[in-house]
């Protein structure tokens, strides 16, 4: 199913239709990592590929409209080369190991440990969260600067200052739809409420900061496609959510040289608190808090940027 | 058989791989060349996710009644690498829309030739 929804994507020319069957792929993927018991995966998987990207897309296609000219390039090249790529790799596939085998290579080198120890010497039951924020803290914290400095560059080419524009534009998203209106208002406060949820419980079960942070992001995207960027900004004003994208860095950060402070290693969190244990689950909730702040902040800001530039110039 | 149905995940990756690569290079328009990355982008999380599996395993959070569990590592590196795969989309995304203010076009050949053009009247 993912394979011919795949080669739909590559055949179809309306390019709209052509995102919503990705959209529709990366539910299905994130089904795939259910199956395959990667359940914060697929959180995160259906979240973000099947909301924020769709969407930005979309805005994307208002701006460069919505068919794509038929080259006159012959296909047959390319479908050599990548065919001639495909055979070479299912070639290297013969020496592989198998599927689920627990004597696999990767399942030899650190994840024993992860599996045995970070119970005990983290105290938190989801291994994904633990070996996230702590084992691998330094790596987290690059992928949150990763996030921060993406936005920094959509905003720079795409020049949002957030101002306010004049309601004159007679474009569809523009003018309210009361049905859409009447549908949303319900939904935003529990899509917000989960985010939350998903951010404070990701310690137990499947969630966390990126999660939460692409979440909450989703719950003011609806606002505003239903009730107008104006509206939205009226509600959380740039500059703020701006601060907010930088503060998350600087939480993770800090939290990082306040551990310093107390004694420890860069991001060792042990020395928060009296026991290690306890320590660990402050530091591990303050930078989980830390990363949804900058995720959500920066998914908004992308949005609003996107979104501007679509209907508004 | 049964050996070799189990490099079938990897089969699967190397399909959608394929996919992703031969729209990058076989279609002009800029925005399907970016749907194309996410798509291989995506089968390489498929195949770290795969490779993260053991069977009879379950999602890695401890549990009194499970003992075998998911290598959870290919676990955070494709959820971190999922977000900030979206940021980046969405600054090539940017970048595209950019070059249609620019070119007015979002055609790789057209911007050739408006390239070319360009310098020609030099």
């Amino acid at each position: 199913m993912l394979g011919m929804t795949a080669i739909a994507v590559v055949r179809l020319h309306r390019l709209f239709g052509v995102v919503i069957l990705f959209s529709i792929y990366s539910l299905l993927s994130a089904s795939i990592f259910v199956a395959l018991d990667a359940v914060d995966v697929a959180f995160t998987e259906a979240a973000v590929g099947a909301g924020i990207s769709t969407v930005l897309m979309l805005a994307t296609l208002v701006k460069t409209g919505r068919i794509e000219k038929r080259s006159g390039r012959h296909p047959l090249l390319p479908l050599v080369v990548v065919l001639i790529t495909g055979a070479a790799l299912i070639w290297g596939t013969q020496d592989l190991p198998g599927f689920g085998d627990p004597l696999n290579p990767v399942h030899q080198h650190v994840a024993d440990r992860y599996i045995e120890q970070s119970p005990i010497e983290i105290g938190i039951p989801n291994m994904v969260t633990s070996v996230l924020a702590s084992y691998r803290g330094y790596d987290t914290m690059g992928e949150v600067v990763v996030v921060f400095t993406a936005l920094v560059g959509v905003l720079s080419l795409l020049g949002f200052s957030g101002s306010r524009g004049e309601k004159s534009t007679a474009r569809g998203p523009n003018q309210p739809t009361p049905v859409l209106q009447v549908m949303a208002i319900p939904l935003v406060p529990f899509i917000l409420l989960f985010a939350l949820y998903v951010q404070f419980h990701g310690d137990f079960g499947p969630g966390g900061g990126f999660q939460a942070g692409v979440i909450f992001a989703v719950g003011i995207i609806l606002y505003t496609l239903t009730f107008g960027l104006d509206e939205a900004l009226a509600l959380i004003p740039v500059s703020v959510v701006r601060i907010i994208a930088a503060l998350g860095v600087l939480v993770y950060a800090g939290t990082g040289v306040v551990s310093m402070l107390s004694g420890g290693a860069f991001l060792d969190y042990s020395v928060l608190a009296k026991s290690a244990t306890d320590g660990q689950h402050y530091g591990i909730l303050i930078i989980e808090l830390g990363v949804g702040l900058t995720v959500a902040a920066v998914m908004i800001l992308i949005f609003f940027s996107f979104y501007d530039k679509a209907f508004r110039k | 058989m049964s050996e070799l149905f189990s490099l079938f995940n990897y089969w699967v990756v190397v399909f959608l791989m394929m996919c992703g690569f031969y729209t990058v290079i076989a279609s002009g328009n800029l925005v399907k060349k970016i749907i194309g990355l996410n798509i291989f982008q995506t089968s390489v999380f498929i195949m770290y996710i795969s490779v993260g599996k053991v069977t009879d395993g379950t999602a890695p959070i401890v549990s009194a009644d499970f003992s075998v569990y998911s290598n959870p590592l290919p676990h955070v590196l494709i959820l971190t690498a999922i977000v900030v795969g979206v940021a980046t989309t969405a600054l090539g995304l940017s970048l595209v829309s950019r070059i249609k203010d620019a070119y007015g076009s979002v055609e790789d050949d057209e911007i050739l030739d408006a390239d070319s053009d360009e310098r020609g009247s030099k």
